[in-house]
Order: structure tokens, then C-alpha cells, then sequence
């Protein structure tokens, strides 16, 4: 029990000394990522972030669903109509110049606003203003399922964990101002040695961490450290609480461990003159980094090894392109088919001819209403240049987009257009829905025995298909007493292949398990505007329930009821067994699909025969 | 304006910088394509491009940077000017496209602020008029919309953005180089996409760490004193200015022998790519390889040099065939050009 709290403590030390750090130098480190469920947890974290934020600095929230105009500044419409000339409006992202903004639920952040926030912390600016600030992305993520946009993940330095901090264990004094304030005026002097520059790069290398950000990151926190403790070098400290917050939580591979590290290092294959001193790493170096490696060892969180090398990297990538998507449901692109009421500022486009028609009929209540209360300290409206803009008055009945051709400068003498932000007619954009093949593919022994390499082949085949039309493709596979999501709906071509590849035969049948898994992600495309198709080969020997138990009847009875529940998907049955089988069929009609019995067929003429049946569903 | 990590300064990266030098003496090229790792330079090496290219002359208050030097290919706008001004030592344009960006931003849009305040029917330039004679970034260009890609392309390769929308018709130059980089594990790009862009490199994490050391260490002194760091770099930035402006005088004079024309048809023979458009872009990015190198023809070993950049995407290729491009570029110049 005190291990746990040992620990938690531990943690909770670290994410304190975060947040003094992040205060301090938030531009220069992009931010945190901050996994933690709403709690007290989280609370006292902000509490301390807030408290140790310069007086004054600026933390400002990123709604989900945020408009680009909201976040990145722009026109203000409103304001414009109202005031007759053009009213900027200051983005959230220029507002928040020099202090925080605060992502929540960046696990479900739309790819298109992780990239633009990528861009403002990669440049410090947006649309020409200033921009110099740090994001704190709150992860709220249960288990792994979702991850924050990994263009974001990259930029943001230091990446904690609370979910494991117990409340009591959460407390912290509030910073004092002057010790901050001292600390701020010392980060532009605080040096660097050479050698840790170098173990800190050594560190990242052994831990698996690719993006060279990190190191550098890591080097900052550093010296934020060294700041706040009042030294004008880092030291070993500063160093490893860096690579506990930066490199630890970023690894990919466990640290080699100090006797295999005797070995010497190859030389590097081309010879620069630059790397001439430092191609031999000195021993203190050496030793050094590996404190560092030890320090990031102790920092991995438990459990996280055993997932790494498969889990974590290839779901990550997966889920980044997953998100990709969902943009494509705006208002902004595709086919145009008509219009509707809305504010431009969203993302949508203007419709001109449809505003002003929308305005048209309103013009005399309007006009006698402005005439009523015109606005008195203002000078009287000239022409053009009034409380509302000026319009030519001869759209109502006009046909189409023939109107406004011509020049819309008010003519001398004529009457103006009263138009409100209600008559704001947007063009409404129609798009080819995106498809995603779900195959679903028995792994079971029985299946094994007939034709799983076919069956393997064949979905090589289509994946093929998938890849020039650009479809996204997902691989479920059932055998024994379990359905593993092999592949989770992706573009990624060679990484359907692999996981293919490396797929195993053997156990039994829980056919029950396998439909649900399918139902589940065919739900889940559903809910992202995607379409997806079901392409199951079986050979419809189910004989384990979802309990995991044996037996033929109480199996088949689970699998017709979960296969009911699909009615409604596009969904093919390809019954792989030697002949074809009444079951499989059965299964097949049950779900309202199609049904293919492949008795002896290779690889090609089933995808063949796959392929047209798709192309008729 | 803030200061930009040299371009001189970045380490490794080679095959990157040189595609993109290769695009900086010879815009025609037709864009530049990296793909690679997060976190290995390829924004910063992009990036670094605004400060290192001669800057230019433009016409004095032209929306879309107009050269007063080819009134043949003016805008509208320029055309119609009764005189023309010169604006001198404008940077050339090194324009970031976000991802998720609006068809409206990208092309340009009729002007609501002026439709609004003013009631008056104009355009306001989007992104492609301010890349025009400069450079086109597209981060993820792998996870934009095809649709946008396609338009991207389109304009890069004619050269002329044309808008028809909204009663507006409007159309203006838009010469830039197009450059895409990307992830390829997130996502690929369509086979159709691919070949229309020029070249494209392989960017990989630097694996030895020495050179990592030398990249963080230089970033690290660069983000502590940014203007000493490219004060320091000035002379080599300048000295590869000064090359790329000789590159680009020479470039007309590099004769191409036809030994090198017949191994070119036989490199792409050999790797069986569509078409014709391979052989014609090995060949003007080898002439423009040859010029940077300041030599008088192309040679076997320009040809070797830029090959792989400009055939690696245009293999017809089995999408799950994990064998990279590069080798197979690599056994058919082994092959052909021995």
C-alpha cells in the first residue's frame, strides 16, 4: 500500500514541478499534454499552474467545435453590419499571447485545429499577430482508445499522467511571486554543459524516441529547473526531472540496461568534421546518460512496457489518421446543394444572392425602424458609410446567380439594405461519404484447416481495391475464446498487410464474439459519417459462445442473435469451408447480406467474385 | 520580421535540402514531395527557405507580386496600370497551407468585408496569390482533402489560378513551387498524386548520435540567441544565395548530350514508369542539378545524383509491397547507368 502511495507521491512531485515550469517558460515548451479524468487531482494541478503564471498572464479555454475565426481572428460580422466598416476580432489563440490556452478533451481535437495550433506554437504568431503561448492538452481519454492528434502530441513537451494521484496527495503551497519572478529573470542566463547535451541525447536515442523535439524540450525543461532552484547551470537534477517529464513518457523501447552498454558503439557511417569531438562520448558522458536512462526507467509507467512495442506505436498512428476524416462533414466543400441560415464565421460560405433575398422582404419595417431610433451621438449616416451597408435594392425575383453581376456601389439616391446577421444564408455542401471495408476473418482452427491463407490472399487482393478508391479498410479477427480488432480502420496499406501477415490460426470458432466485434466498429464508422461495408469469412463452425464455453448449439444460437443485430449494414458472407456449408448461409441471411460459398476457390477468383458482389451491394 | 533557423544550418537532411534547392534554381521542377518522420526538420528545412532565396523585384502595390521584369505575364490588375512601379528586395514568399484550410482561403473568395461595409463586389486573394512566385507548403498534404490537392496541383502545374464563383471571375497568376511532406504511416497519397509532383525525398530521423547531438545543440543555440545564431550563419547563407542566382544564370547554357538522354529513356524503361513525364522531369532536374553544380553538360553522375528523387514515387508499384521505391531506383541505376 505505501508503494502505491510512494509512488503517487512521486508523480504528484513531478507534475508540481511541471506546472512551476511550464509557468515559466511556456512558449518555449508548447505545453502539456495532461492526462487526467475531472477530479480534485486535476484541480489543484491548474490551481498551481494559475498560481505560478505571471500576474495578469492570460489562460483562456479552447471550446470543442471552436470556429477558425473564433480561434484564429478575423472579421467580425456583427460588429461590421453594425458599425458599417470593417471590425476585426482578435482570434483566442492572439488573445492568449503569453500565456495558456487549455485544450479540453484534446482526444477528440478535429486534425484541422490541431494543425492550426500546431502551427501558431511552431511560429509564435497568428495571422500576423503575436502568439507566444503554451497549450495544456487535457487527455481524457479511458484506456487507450483514443490519443490526442499525435501533430500535437509532438509539439507539447511534457507529457503527465494524474490518473493514479489520489486527491490528499494533491496538494501544493502556492509559489511565491518574488521566487518566480527571480527564476524568470534567470532562465535567459542558465547554461548548458556539453555533456549533457550529449547524455540527453543518448538518453532519447536509448529510450526509443525518434523526433529529435524531444531532446530539445528536454533541454529546456532543464534549464527551467535549473531556473526555479536558483542555479545558473543545470545540474544533474534539473536534467533528470526533465527526462522523467519529456523522454520518459515518449519511449519506445526499454532502456538498455548499464552491463550491455559496454559494448562500443559502431562509428557513425559518414564522418562529418563537425562530429569529429564527439564522436567518442567521454566516460562522464557516458555516465551520465546513464543516471538518465536509470532516472527515465523509474518514470515509465507500470504496465506501459509490455504494450510497447506493439500497442501503443501502431494504434497511435492508426487513430491520428482515424480523426483525419471527420472534417470532411463541414459546410466548405463538395457538391453545392442549397442553402441554409447560419454564421459565416463557422467555416461556411456566404451565400450573397440568398442573404440579400432573405433580406428583401424585411427592408420597409426595417428602414422605418432605423429611421425611429437612428443612432444620436454618431454624425448622420452618409452614403455607403451608415450604421448599415448599402446594398442596390433589385434582387427579389432575380434568378439565380444572374443578379449580382455588375457592380454593387450604391447609385446616388438610392435606398439602402438594411441586413442583419439572421438573414445570413450559407451554401450548404453535399460530399461522396467515405466507405471503410470491415473484414472480419475466422482465424479458427477449423477455418485454418480449409482455406485461411485463401482467405488471407484474397483480402491482400481487396485491400489492394481499397487502396486506389481510397477506401479505408479495418481487420477483425476471431479464434480460441477472443475477437481482436487486428487493424483499426485505416488507409495505411502496408500496415493492414503486416498485421495480416503475422495473423495466427488455431483454437475455436466464437463466431458470436467475432459478429459483435464487427457490429462494434461498424457502429463506430457510422457515428464518424463513414460507410461501412462487412466482409465476414467463415466457415460457420461456431462452436464457442461469448462466454467462452463449448458447444455447437448454444454457439450457433448466439451467433444467428448477434448476426440479427447487423441487419441494416452492407454486409457479404464468404463461406470458406470445403463445401459450402448450411450454417454460413445461414448466418448470411440472418444479417440481411449476401452469401458466397467458395468451394475450392484460389485467392483470385475470390476476391474476384468478392469485389463484383461489393460493387452490386 | 522574426528570424528563421538558417536553411545552411540544418544537419543532414541532404537529399531534402538539395531537392529543394534543385526547385529554388529551376521552379519548373514541379514541387517537392517529403516524406518521413515527425520530428526530423522537414517544416523548419522548408521554412528556412524565406530567408535564404535572393529576394525579388515586384511591381509596386500588385496584390499578387507581379515581375516587373515579364510584363507577358502580368495580371489583370498590372496590365491595366498606366506605370509601373518596382518595389525592390521583396523576400520571396514561403506561404504555410494548414491543413483543414477552405477551398475559399486556398483560391480566394469574394471580399465580405468590402461586399459588407461598402456594398462593393471584389476579391480578396487567397493563399495561392500569396504563394505566387514563391513556395507552397503543405504540411500532411497526405491527410488533405483530394480534392484540394487536386487544385493545388492543377494550379502549379498551369501556372494561372482561375476563379469562377460567386459572380466573380477572376483570374491571376499563381507560379509556385508546391512542397508536401508528410507522414506515410498516417496515411498515403493517391498513386495519381504522387507523380504529378516533381520530386520527392525520404527523410529519415538521423540515426547516429553524433549527428543527433550536433542537430540539438545547433537548435538549442539557435532558440537562445536567434539573431546571433543566424548572424553567425550569414556568410554561408549568403554564399549559397549567391550560388543559387549563379545556378539559375546558368541554367539556360547546360547543354544535355544525347548519351545522357538514351540512359534516361533506358532508366525509366527499366522501371517501367508511365509515361512520359519521369524522363522529362530526371532531365530538367539534372540540368538544374548541373547548373548548381556549375558544370557544362549533364553528366552520368548528375543523372545518378537526382534519380532516385525524381523516379522513387512514379514506380508503378504494389501497395503492400513493403521493398522501398529507393531500391529498386537503386538496382535499375546499377543496372543502366554502370
Amino acid at each position: 500500500m505505501t508503494e502505491t502511495a510512494d509512488l503517487a507521491a512521486a508523480i504528484w512531485a513531478d507534475a508540481a514541478a511541471a506546472a512551476l515550469v511550464l509557468a515559466l517558460d511556456p512558449a518555449g515548451l508548447g505545453g502539456v499534454v495532461l492526462r487526467a479524468r475531472v477530479g480534485p487531482a486535476r484541480d489543484a494541478w491548474f490551481a498551481l499552474l494559475r498560481a505560478a503564471l505571471p500576474p495578469g498572464a492570460p489562460v483562456r479555454r479552447v471550446p470543442a467545435g471552436i470556429a477558425d475565426a473564433r480561434l484564429l481572428g478575423g472579421l467580425d460580422l456583427a460588429a461590421t453590419l453594425r458599425a458599417g466598416r470593417p471590425v476585426a476580432e482578435r482570434g483566442l489563440l492572439a488573445e492568449a499571447d503569453g500565456g495558456i490556452v487549455v485544450v479540453p478533451m484534446s482526444e477528440r481535437l478535429p486534425a484541422a485545429t490541431a494543425a492550426r495550433l500546431a502551427q501558431v506554437l511552431d511560429t509564435g504568431e497568428v495571422l500576423s499577430a503575436r502568439a507566444r503561448i503554451g497549450a495544456v492538452a487535457l487527455d481524457e481519454s479511458v484506456d487507450d482508445e483514443e490519443l490526442p492528434p499525435t501533430s500535437l502530441l509532438d509539439r507539447l513537451a511534457i507529457h503527465l499522467d494524474l490518473s493514479g494521484v489520489p486527491p490528499r496527495t494533491a496538494t501544493a503551497e502556492a509559489p511565491g511571486q518574488e521566487w518566480l519572478a527571480d527564476a524568470r529573470l534567470r532562465l535567459g542566463a542558465v547554461t548548458v554543459d556539453d555533456e549533457v547535451t550529449e547524455a540527453v541525447c543518448i538518453a532519447a536515442d536509448g529510450l526509443g524516441v525518434g523526433s529529435l523535439r524531444a531532446p530539445l524540450f528536454a533541454l529546456r525543461v532543464a534549464r527551467a529547473a535549473a531556473a526555479l532552484a536558483g542555479r545558473d547551470i543545470v545540474a544533474e537534477e534539473d536534467v533528470s526531472l526533465a527526462v522523467r517529464l519529456v523522454l520518459a513518457p515518449r519511449a519506445t523501447r526499454l532502456p538498455p540496461s548499464a552491463e550491455a552498454e559496454q559494448d562500443p558503439e559502431p562509428p557513425p557511417p559518414d564522418d562529418r568534421p563537425a562530429d569529429e569531438e564527439t564522436a567518442q562520448t567521454p566516460e562522464e558522458t557516458k555516465a551520465l546518460a546513464d543516471m538518465l536512462l536509470e532516472a527515465a526507467r523509474a518514470a515509465l509507467p507500470k504496465g506501459l512496457l509490455e504494450r510497447l512495442q506493439s500497442a501503443a506505436r501502431a494504434r497511435g498512428a492508426a487513430r491520428a489518421v482515424g480523426r483525419a476524416g471527420e472534417q470532411r462533414t463541414g459546410d466548405a466543400r463538395g457538391r453545392p446543394i442549397g442553402t441554409r441560415s447560419g454564421d459565416p464565421r463557422d467555416g461556411g460560405r456566404l451565400n450573397l444572392v440568398e442573404t440579400l433575398r432573405a433580406a428583401a422582404p424585411w427592408q420597409p419595417l426595417r428602414r422605418a425602424a432605423s429611421e425611429h431610433d437612428s443612432p444620436s451621438p454618431q454624425p448622420p449616416p452618409t452614403r455607403g458609410g451608415g450604421d448599415w451597408p448599402s446594398f442596390p435594392p433589385p434582387l427579389v425575383g432575380g434568378a439565380g446567380g444572374g443578379v449580382l453581376h455588375g457592380s454593387l456601389v450604391t447609385p446616388v439616391g438610392m435606398t439602402r439594405l438594411h441586413i442583419r446577421k439572421s438573414d445570413f444564408r450559407l451554401t450548404r455542401h453535399i460530399q461522396r461519404r467515405e466507405t471503410t471495408t470491415i473484414f472480419g476473418i475466422d482465424a479458427s482452427g477449423s477455418a485454418a484447416l480449409n482455406r485461411l491463407a485463401e482467405a488471407k490472399g484474397a483480402v491482400e487482393l481487396l485491400l489492394a481495391d481499397c487502396y486506389v478508391r481510397r477506401d479505408r479498410v479495418a481487420v477483425v479477427s476471431f479464434r480460441g475464446n477472443a475477437a481482436d480488432i487486428l487493424l483499426p480502420p485505416t488507409r495505411a496499406l502496408a500496415r493492414a498487410r503486416r498485421s495480416l501477415a503475422g495473423l495466427p490460426g488455431g483454437g475455436g470458432t466464437p463466431l458470436a464474439l467475432g459478429i459483435d466485434a464487427l457490429r462494434a466498429l461498424a457502429d463506430s464508422e457510422r457515428r464518424a459519417q463513414r460507410t461501412p461495408t462487412i466482409v465476414l469469412l467463415t466457415d460457420g463452425r461456431a462452436n464457442v459462445a461469448r462466454d467462452g464455453s463449448g458447444g455447437r448449439p448454444k454457439a450457433e444460437a448466439e451467433s444467428l442473435a448477434a448476426a440479427r443485430r447487423l441487419q441494416g449494414f452492407a454486409a457479404l458472407v464468404v463461406d470458406t469451408s470445403p463445401r459450402p456449408h448450411p450454417f454460413a448461409r445461414k448466418i448470411a441471411e440472418t444479417m440481411g447480406g449476401r452469401y458466397l460459398p467458395l468451394p475450392y476457390a484460389n485467392a483470385h477468383s475470390l476476391s474476384a467474385a468478392v469485389r463484383v458482389t461489393l460493387a452490386a451491394t | 520580421m522574426r528570424v528563421l533557423f538558417p536553411f545552411s544550418a540544418i544537419v543532414g537532411q541532404d537529399e531534402m535540402k538539395l531537392a529543394l534547392l534543385i526547385a529554388a534554381v529551376d521552379p519548373g521542377i514541379g514541387g517537392v514531395l517529403a516524406f518521413g518522420d515527425r520530428g526530423t526538420g522537414k517544416s523548419t528545412t522548408v521554412r528556412a527557405l524565406a530567408a535564404l532565396l535572393p529576394p525579388m523585384d515586384v511591381v509596386e502595390g500588385c496584390r499578387f507580386a507581379c515581375d516587373p521584369a515579364t510584363p507577358g505575364d502580368f495580371c489583370d490588375e498590372c496590365r491595366a496600370r498606366a506605370g509601373i512601379g518596382v518595389r525592390h528586395g521583396v523576400p520571396v514568399p514561403v506561404v504555410d497551407l494548414p491543413l483543414g484550410a477552405t477551398e475559399d482561403r486556398v483560391v480566394g473568395a469574394l471580399d465580405l468585408e468590402r461586399a459588407l461595409a461598402r456594398g462593393e463586389k471584389a476579391f480578396e486573394p487567397g493563399l495561392l496569390a500569396r504563394a505566387n512566385r514563391g513556395f507552397l507548403y503543405i504540411d500532411e498534404v497526405n491527410l488533405l482533402e483530394d480534392h484540394l490537392v487536386d487544385l493545388l496541383l492543377d494550379v502549379a502545374a498551369s501556372g494561372e489560378n482561375v476563379v469562377e464563383r460567386e459572380g466573380l471571375s477572376v483570374r491571376h497568376p499563381a507560379r509556385f513551387v508546391l512542397v508536401g511532406s508528410g507522414n506515410p504511416e498516417e496515411g498515403e497519397l493517391r498513386p495519381q498524386l504522387l507523380d504529378r509532383f516533381g520530386l520527392s525525398v525520404e527523410v529519415r530521423t538521423p540515426g547516429d548520435i553524433p549527428t543527433r547531438i550536433e542537430v540539438v545543440k545547433r537548435r538549442d543555440a539557435f532558440e537562445r540567441d536567434r539573431a546571433g545564431f543566424a548572424a553567425t550563419w550569414q556568410p554561408v547563407e549568403a554564399a549559397l544565395r549567391e550560388r543559387i542566382l549563379a545556378a539559375r544564370a546558368r541554367l539556360p547554357g547546360v547543354a544535355v548530350p544525347d548519351a545522357m538522354l538514351e540512359k534516361t529513356a533506358a532508366l525509366c524503361i527499366k522501371l517501367g514508369t508511365d509515361g512520359l513525364r519521369a524522363e522529362l522531369t530526371l532531365i530538367r532536374a539534372a540540368r538544374a542539378f548541373a547548373a548548381y553544380e556549375g558544370l557544362p553538360s549533364v553528366d552520368l553522375a548528375s543523372l545518378r545524383t537526382i534519380a532516385p528523387s525524381a523516379l522513387r514515387h512514379r514506380l508503378r508499384r504494389d501497395p503492400l509491397d513493403e521493398a522501398g521505391s529507393s531500391a529498386r531506383v537503386a538496382r535499375a541505376l546499377d543496372g543502366v547507368l554502370a
